[in-house]
């Protein structure tokens, strides 16, 4: 079941200079909202944009009816986004997408930039589960990075920066924590860096799952905009097919 | 809450109100189901469906313009087998207007869809899309023409027994020329306007946003250009209209059939607000209520 409901803002806290955590409080269940979905949110002002933007679920607490979103101001309706305050109200259609399947016994979840956001709910889901996930976070520099502490409170946290502010210098798939045995690997950020982490995994023989964040217009299937191309050559759509893909079942 | 001062119908059709979902952006209807009541909507106009499958034009598809968005979807469907087989048997219920949007590349394509769409006993109506500005052949080839026009419609209204509909684009320089002939050729009705042919370019990366570099705008943006179509079309035919363009509340609606439209679309308002068709409805009760209005036939091409 999807809804269309109004949520208050209960806060609003920049994490670095680009990115902020929005906490929003649900009028209804937030029971069914599992990790990797995402929510259609409608960002209003004065000037002409009208489409709803796609945000990951960052984490929830269903039993206070709260949402947690992490936000990049990357454009007008993010840069507005994080203006709102306490009390605001909001519009949300949610929950869509399918969610990731949690499988495995030794996972790696790979995050770059604000694709880290809904890993965060996946790691929670593995530590329910008694298993420890190893997390692997991509960055250009330590200014970029967010919430480190919530994350190495779920897994192993390892972390990559390109310009070596923290952690090892470097692209993710550089990280010597690939030394480790993992049997599968999820991992949402730009495209360039799912398809290494991909091709890794393809190499490695590893069951990865990437999360896609292609441009929307409706998120629930009706317009057909947002599509990757599968193996097969034909167009899925990613707000109700994915967001989240076998890497072996797409191409990007 | 059924109001039956709200009925109209369009020739043959009944619709409880004016209210349809447009083409392309309701998908078959089921998509919205968890928003509104589907079968209390006018109708429902579902996806593009042409004679082949189609995989429709490559990522990216969408830019967003100032009030509007630009779209070069391309008609991405599974072709018309895949339709009555897999996707007819789930939505034939859902509406008592359930409305085929048929596309194609050729007469004879175009023919192909209409004939099986005939066979199929809960579609009441087809809408020919001889308008849609993302596909290389046809589409809109067939609504800028006026004999083309004329052409595909005859050919498919010898096929087709049922309520013909034809979608007319607004890229022409004399829509009402077009509207004419389509009528001569046997239509029931016309529904417009299409998407408007447009372009939006990224002067950072200094590339086209979308994989076609032009597609089909929608939304507010387009709304004064339709009303403008539908009060010359609704003037100069004497087959119903169905208006759309960029309607995003009842007062749009209203506006639409104040210029002679005897029922309206909603298109890329459902991707904002999916409940927006049941509110549009609800506030032309509300209009009738405020203005002591009988019913909203009364209206009808005031303008
Ligand atoms: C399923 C999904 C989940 C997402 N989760 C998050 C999240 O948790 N946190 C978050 O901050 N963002 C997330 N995004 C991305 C977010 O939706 C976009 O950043 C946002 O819509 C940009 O809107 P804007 O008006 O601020 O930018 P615009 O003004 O529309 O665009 C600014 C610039 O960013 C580029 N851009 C915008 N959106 C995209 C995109 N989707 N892909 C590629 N380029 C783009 C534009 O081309 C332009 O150059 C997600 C997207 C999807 C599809
Ligand atoms: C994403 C998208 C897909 C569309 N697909 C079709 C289609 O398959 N067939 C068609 O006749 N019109 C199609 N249209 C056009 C709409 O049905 C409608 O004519 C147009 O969008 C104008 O109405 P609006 O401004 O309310 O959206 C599409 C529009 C959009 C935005
Ligand atoms: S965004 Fe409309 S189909 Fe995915």
């Amino acid at each position: 079941m999807k809804y269309l409901e109004i949520f208050t803002v209960e806060s609003n806290i920049a994490l670095n200079k680009t990115c902020f955590l929005l906490v929003l409080r649900s009028p209804v269940s937030l029971e069914t909202v599992a990790a990797g979905q995402f929510v259609s949110i409608e960002v209003k002002g004065e000037d002409e944009r009208i489409l709803r933007r796609p945000i990951s679920i960052h984490d929830v607490d269903k039993t206070n009816n709260l949402l947690y979103l992490v936000v990049q101001r990357i454009g007008k309706a993010t840069n507005r986004l994080a203006e709102i305050k306490k009390n605001d109200e909001i519009s949300l259609v949610f929950p869509l997408g399918n969610g990731f399947a949690i499988e495995g016994e030794k996972p790696l979840l790979i995050g770059g930039g604000v694709g880290t956001a809904p890993l965060y709910l996946l790691a929670k889901e593995f530590k329910s589960r008694g298993i420890v996930p190893d997390i692997l976070i991509g960055a250009r520099t330590n200014e970029q990075l967010f919430l480190t502490n919530r994350y190495s409170a779920l897994g192993n946290l390892s972390i990559s920066t390109e310009d070596g502010s923290v952690g090892e210098r470097g692209l993710v798939t550089q990280n010597s924590v690939l030394k480790k045995d993992f049997d599968v690997i999820y991992s949402c950020g730009p495209t360039s860096m799912m398809r290494a982490v991909a091709d890794l995994a393809k190499k490695r023989n590893i069951k990865c799952y990437l999360s896609l964040e292609n441009r929307m217009a409706c998120g629930i299937g009706a317009c057909l905009c947002c599509v990757n191309e599968n193996k097969e050559g034909h167009n899925v759509c990613v707000c109700t097919d994915g967001p989240v893909f076998l890497s072996d079942d797409i191409k990007l | 809450m059924e109001d039956n001062r709200l009925k109209v119908n369009i020739g043959s059709l009944e619709l409880k109100n004016p209210v349809l979902t447009a083409s392309g952006t309701f998908g078959y209807g089921t998509e919205y189901e968890d928003f509104l009541d589907l079968s209390a909507l006018g109708g429902i106009v579902v996806k593009g469906t042409t004679g082949e499958r189609r995989e429709g034009n490559a990522y990216p598809r969408l830019a967003e313009t100032p009030s509007g968005m630009i779209n070069a979807v391309g008609l991405q469907n599974k072709g018309v087998e895949y339709f009555c087989k897999e996707i007819y048997p789930k939505i034939k219920d859902i509406n008592p207007n359930v409305i085929v949007n048929v596309s194609g590349s050729s007469i004879e394509e175009y023919c192909k869809v209409a004939s099986a769409i005939n066979d199929l006993e809960t579609i009441p109506a087809i809408e020919l899309n001889i308008s849609c500005p993302n596909v290389k052949k046809g589409g809109m080839g067939f609504g800028v023409d006026r004999q083309m026009a004329f052409e595909v419609v005859s050919e498919v209204r010898k096929i087709y027994k049922k309520h013909l509909i034809v979608k007319l684009t607004p890229n022409v320089t004399n829509i009402v020329e077009i509207a004419q002939s389509v009528e001569k050729a046997g239509a029931n009705s016309l529904s417009l306007i299409n998407t408007v042919l447009a372009m939006a370019v990224d002067s950072e990366k200094r590339k086209p946003l979308l994989s076609t570099i032009t597609g089909g705008l929608s939304g507010p943006a387009i709304k004064p250009i339709a009303l403008r179509c539908v009060w010359q079309v609704s003037h100069n035919v004497n087959i119903p209209v169905i208006g759309m363009g960029g309607i995003r509340n009842a007062a749009d609606a209203i506006e639409f059939l104040l210029v002679g439209a005897k029922a309206v679309e909603i298109g890329t308002a459902n991707f904002i607000n999916p409940k927006i068709s049941a509110e549009i409805t609800e506030g032309l009760s509300d209009y009738l209520n405020r203005h002591g209005i009988e019913k909203i036939t009364d209206i009808i091409g005031l303008i």
